[in-house]
């Protein structure tokens, strides 16, 4: 293994810590914000924006994805289509918006 | 005996610039997210068709946020050792990556311990997955969704230990004789393990902050 590799995994290395220390704050801040009794919208955005913010970063630096092969891109892209469909769908129940397929005819 | 080796486990391959293992693991993880998914989805309609007040926060139904809070820090703590490890390899230092393997396991182990005490807390209390909310009136599934989110989370956890007991165990004997298939392994591990805690991160806030 050449040297440079293993000091670009180092450089990776100071990244990887600070993406924990961000993880660990972010976690005490969302705590945090729970006991400060916020309406329940904002305080269920606001949790939400903390943990896809956390998840961003566990996805992008500890899996690799920010430097990812399009391939893999390409793969979660479609799950996330599906994924946001799966969350829709009851919102859409909730507000009455017409179901592409109706379930009972 | 000729032996079949199976192709493009170290080296990628040409049509998707990856290898098959990591391939394998990412179309996994496509479909657990869809697994998640769903019960993300009932999760919300649930609750959404619930009336407010028959809908507890985390802290009205008993659970504990310091300890969620412990829990949420143990497993963020396992996935920077976990990545660790796969640094370590990287820089071809083995013994300090079965110090980082050894610890995200143990971690895992830490998780699933605290996780236990909490459902047996919930158990002498008398609360069960059927039991509803407010208990009198029952017409939440509040611990329905709980146990079953993080009943699935937690077998998830217990799949990842033992994988990466094997991969500490005798998975290592792969490290003398093909280093760099042996860390391609680690960093699979490792992506289903950060998936794992990714998983988590949401749970914690939707189970016991909101």
């Amino acid at each position: 293994m050449s040297i440079s590799e293993a000091e670009r995994v180092q450089e990776h290395v100071k990244v990887y810590v600070m993406v924990f220390v961000a993880l660990a704050v972010l976690t005490v801040v969302t705590v945090g914000i729970s006991y400060l009794s916020l309406p329940t919208a904002l305080a269920i955005s606001v949790a939400l924006v903390v943990a896809t913010v956390k998840a961003g970063l566990v996805a992008s630096y500890f899996m690799h994805l920010i430097s990812e092969k399009r391939v893999i891109l390409w793969i979660l892209l479609l799950a996330a289509a599906f994924f946001a469909a799966l969350m829709f769908l009851p919102v859409g129940t909730e507000t009455g918006i017409q179901p592409l397929w109706p379930l009972s005819m | 005996m000729a032996s079949v080796v199976l192709p493009y486990q170290v080296e990628p391959h040409p049509v998707t610039g990856v290898t098959s293992g990591k391939l394998g693991i990412w179309l996994f993880l496509a479909s657990e997210v869809m697994l998640f998914g769903a019960l993300f989805s009932s999760y919300v309609l649930l609750r959404v068709g619930s009336a407010p007040e028959f809908w507890p926060r985390g802290v009205q139904a008993g659970l504990d946020v310091p300890i969620g809070t412990l829990n949420t820090l143990v497993l963020i703590t396992s996935s920077i050792t976990m990545v660790m490890s796969w640094a370590s390899l990287k820089m071809e230092r083995f013994n300090a990556f079965r110090i980082y393997f050894g610890s995200t396991i143990g971690l895992g182990l830490v998780f699933l311990v605290v996780k236990g005490f909490e459902y047996g807390s919930k158990f002498s209390h008398g609360i069960f997955p059927a039991t509803g909310w407010p208990e009198a009136s029952d017409p939440s599934t509040f611990y329905a969704l709980y146990f079953t989110l993080t009943g699935l989370h937690g077998l998830h956890v217990l799949l990842g230990i033992l994988v990466n007991l094997y991969l500490l165990g005798p998975g290592t004997g792969v490290w003398k004789t093909d280093p760099e298939r042996f860390t391609g392994r680690i960093e699979i591990a490792g992506l289903y393990w950060h998936f794992v805690d990714l998983v988590w991160i949401f749970l914690f806030p939707v189970l016991y902050l909101l």
